[in-house]
């Protein structure tokens, strides 16, 4: 296994990629948390294959262009980085904020994809069915809701961070604002565009996501025709935290069937 | 100087054992705890008291707006100028609202300051706000576009008060091919343009700004902070190529006034404490909201508003001199030594805080006006031979 940090040029944005193991190639995009809370399933999966695990675009160790101001920048951003590294063949992986940019990348074009995989994404709205909030309750208590376990929660706030993930932290969370504030972490055209996706699409979800409850994978399901749902047991909305193992086993199988 | 009175109108009436289940109350305390009989005693109560400062000769009144709070209730604080218009004939009226970034259409905003002015006959004054950061989660708005918003939609609202002939706005957030808005204000170029602040040094840059020279005014901070700002205001004017005067400054405190300082400290302890420990508290992720502010402004608001978020006293807010409290010779002193030394001449009392009976609120107003304000007058205004600058010429 390789581990390899590289600042990519993209259109003069400096963006931070890590390109993990060998293989068939996944391309992970990182939740709301940043892509190294999920270093424990990337980790896993580069076992098997090569996971290329960019910073999103104003997130983590990427620049924060000035364009940036929805979510459609973010999925033309990554648009742009497939031509520029050449990439075909790519699994698609996304959580969450990554999930949405998954699929607002994918009803654009599929054109360098093999299949696309969601856990526990962003992107569409159900009515009558409240999302969890991230900016109304205090961090502390939104990372509580992540968990169907409370001692995760515990763990992780057990530790203080330091000054530079204060920073991140904040830096993050401007850009989940600026693309995700209104309609929360929605885009209301989004929904309406599902059917380009034709592709092998799996829809990961943990059984207690207070996030985004379980009827957000139904709901992607009926959208997205040819979808397949695995729900993963006693797993809240961070599955890649909480469940790393049984999240990764079910990627790869789906991967490796594609 | 020019002596300026605030009135907050808060919702006085909170159950404590409601307000205890909650950590503000902005934003989550359910409007339950509102009872309508009591807020429409207490709008006629306040208003009441805002039409005495006419009488008592104050300079202005001003208004501010908030949302979804018992802190205050006027969240359209256009239409308490409304009201007050009419019952008034010689006041100035500075309203510290009208959030524009709030706002789906700053014209709307025009038209109705317009329609203020002209009613009023040019008495009004515009103090432009964001709004704090928890109206941005009351109302959906996305508050990293606060500061974009806040700047165009003035640019909107200036221009379309000063054009006369119809003109096209291509903005980022405002896009309006037509402008033409009817009435136009009273005054000429245009209302007055205040902005009150909390500090920030964003603020400071967009206020002093040579094209704008709008007053600046520093509310509810610790002491030295007040003096910084205005300092800066200053600088920055300086290196802009123009010199910033007390009339393009103003210092807006919690104002009680009684007979001797140990009545006025006795008097005013529990209802300025209600203010600070029942009304104004916010938890820190609501009342910064990512974007809401630079990550510099974030840093220096926890030394410089030091009420925000811990619980506080009289004692504590007097020793940061963030109120002025005692006997009329206690405040006048400390009320002269403040504007000699910062360098304003516009005082905004806030003469009404959180629990304060109607009483001791006539009171004390009838105090600071008998024996405060006629001693101040000479302060910072400017002599015969340097004629008042004008903080506003476009």
């Amino acid at each position: 296994m390789t581990t390899e940090r590289e600042l990519i040029e993209v259109r003069g944005v400096k963006l931070m990629m890590r390109d993990l193991g060998a293989g068939p190639r996944i391309l992970y995009l990182h939740g709301f948390d940043g892509a190294q809370a999920a270093s424990a399933l990337t980790g896993r999966l580069a076992q098997e294959f090569r996971v290329l695990i960019p910073d999103h675009a104003g997130m983590g160790e990427t620049d924060t262009p000035p364009w940036l101001e929805t979510i459609h920048d973010m999925a033309y951003f990554y648009l742009d980085l497939l031509d520029t590294l050449d990439l075909d063949d790519l699994h698609l992986v996304g959580f969450d904020l990554g999930g949405w940019i998954a699929l607002e990348i994918a009803i654009r074009s599929t054109e360098r994809l093999r299949s696309l995989t969601l856990i526990g994404s962003a992107g569409i709205h159900v009515n009558g069915v409240p999302k969890g909030d991230l900016f109304m309750r205090s961090p502390d208590v939104v990372l509580r809701s992540l968990f169907a376990d409370p001692a995760k929660a515990d763990a992780i706030l057990s530790r203080k961070p330091t000054r530079e993930e204060e920073d991140t932290l904040i830096k993050n969370r401007f850009t989940i604002a600026r693309v995700g504030w209104h309609p929360p972490l929605t885009d209301p055209h989004l929904a309406k565009w599902l059917h380009r996706i034709q592709l092998p699409v799996h829809i990961i979800w943990g059984d207690t996501d207070r996030l985004f409850p379980l009827d957000y994978a139904r709901e992607f399901e009926r959208s997205i025709s040819g979808s397949r749902v695995t729900v993963l047991p006693q797993c809240g909305h961070a599955a890649h935290i909480e469940k790393p193992e049984a999240l990764a086993s079910a990627i790869s199988t789906f991967v490796k069937e594609h | 100087m020019k002596f300026f009175y605030f009135h907050f109108m808060p919702y006085l009436h909170l159950d404590p054992q409601i307000r205890a289940e909650y950590d503000s109350c902005w934003m989550v305390l359910p409007n339950r705890a509102y009872d309508p009989k009591r807020g429409h005693e207490l709008y006629n109560r306040y208003l009441d008291e805002l039409e005495l400062g006419e009488l008592l000769g104050f300079d202005g009144l001003c208004l501010n707006e908030h949302h979804s709070t018992a802190y205050g209730m006027m969240p359209a604080p256009n239409l308490i100028c409304a009201a007050l218009a009419r019952r008034t004939k010689r006041i100035k009226i500075a309203i510290l609202g009208n959030a524009t970034p709030l706002r789906d259409h700053p014209l709307m905003v025009a038209e109705e300051l317009a329609m203020l002015d002209n009613i009023m006959g040019g008495r009004l004054i515009c103090g432009f706000v964001r709004g704090i950061g928890v109206e941005y989660l009351v109302w959906g708005v996305n508050p990293t576009y606060s500061h974009e918003r806040f700047h165009e939609s003035q640019e909107l609202i200036v221009r379309a008060w000063t054009a006369t002939e119809p003109f096209a706005f291509e903005g980022k957030h405002y896009h309006v091919p037509w402008v033409n808005i009817w009435p136009r204000p009273y005054q000429e170029p245009h209302p007055p343009i205040w902005t009150p602040t909390n500090g920030s040094t964003e603020t400071v840059e967009w206020a002093a700004r040579t094209d704008h020279r709008y007053k600046y005014l520093q509310n509810l901070s610790a002491a030295d902070a007040c003096k910084r700002y205005m300092a800066l205001y200053r600088d920055v004017a300086h290196r802009n190529g123009w010199e910033a005067t007390p009339a393009h400054l103003g210092w807006g405190c919690p104002v009680y006034v009684a007979e001797t300082d140990a009545i006025a400290e006795r008097e005013m302890k529990p209802h300025i404490e209600s203010f600070y420990n029942t009304f104004f508290r916010n938890p820190p992720h609501r009342f910064v909201p990512p974007g809401y502010m630079s990550l510099e402004s974030m840093r220096r608001l926890a030394v410089d508003k030091i009420p925000v978020f811990g619980p506080q006293t009289l004692e504590n807010l007097m020793k940061h001199g963030i109120v002025l409290c005692g006997s009329p010779k206690t405040v006048r002193e400390q009320l002269a030594h403040n504007a000699k030394d910062w360098g304003f001449d516009t005082h905004m009392g806030a003469f009404h805080f959180g629990t304060l009976p109607h009483e001791l609120t006539v009171k004390s107003l009838r105090l600071f006006a008998e024996s405060v304000i006629p001693y101040l007058r000479d302060v910072n205004e400017p002599t015969v031979s340097q004629p008042e600058a004008e903080y506003q010429h476009q």
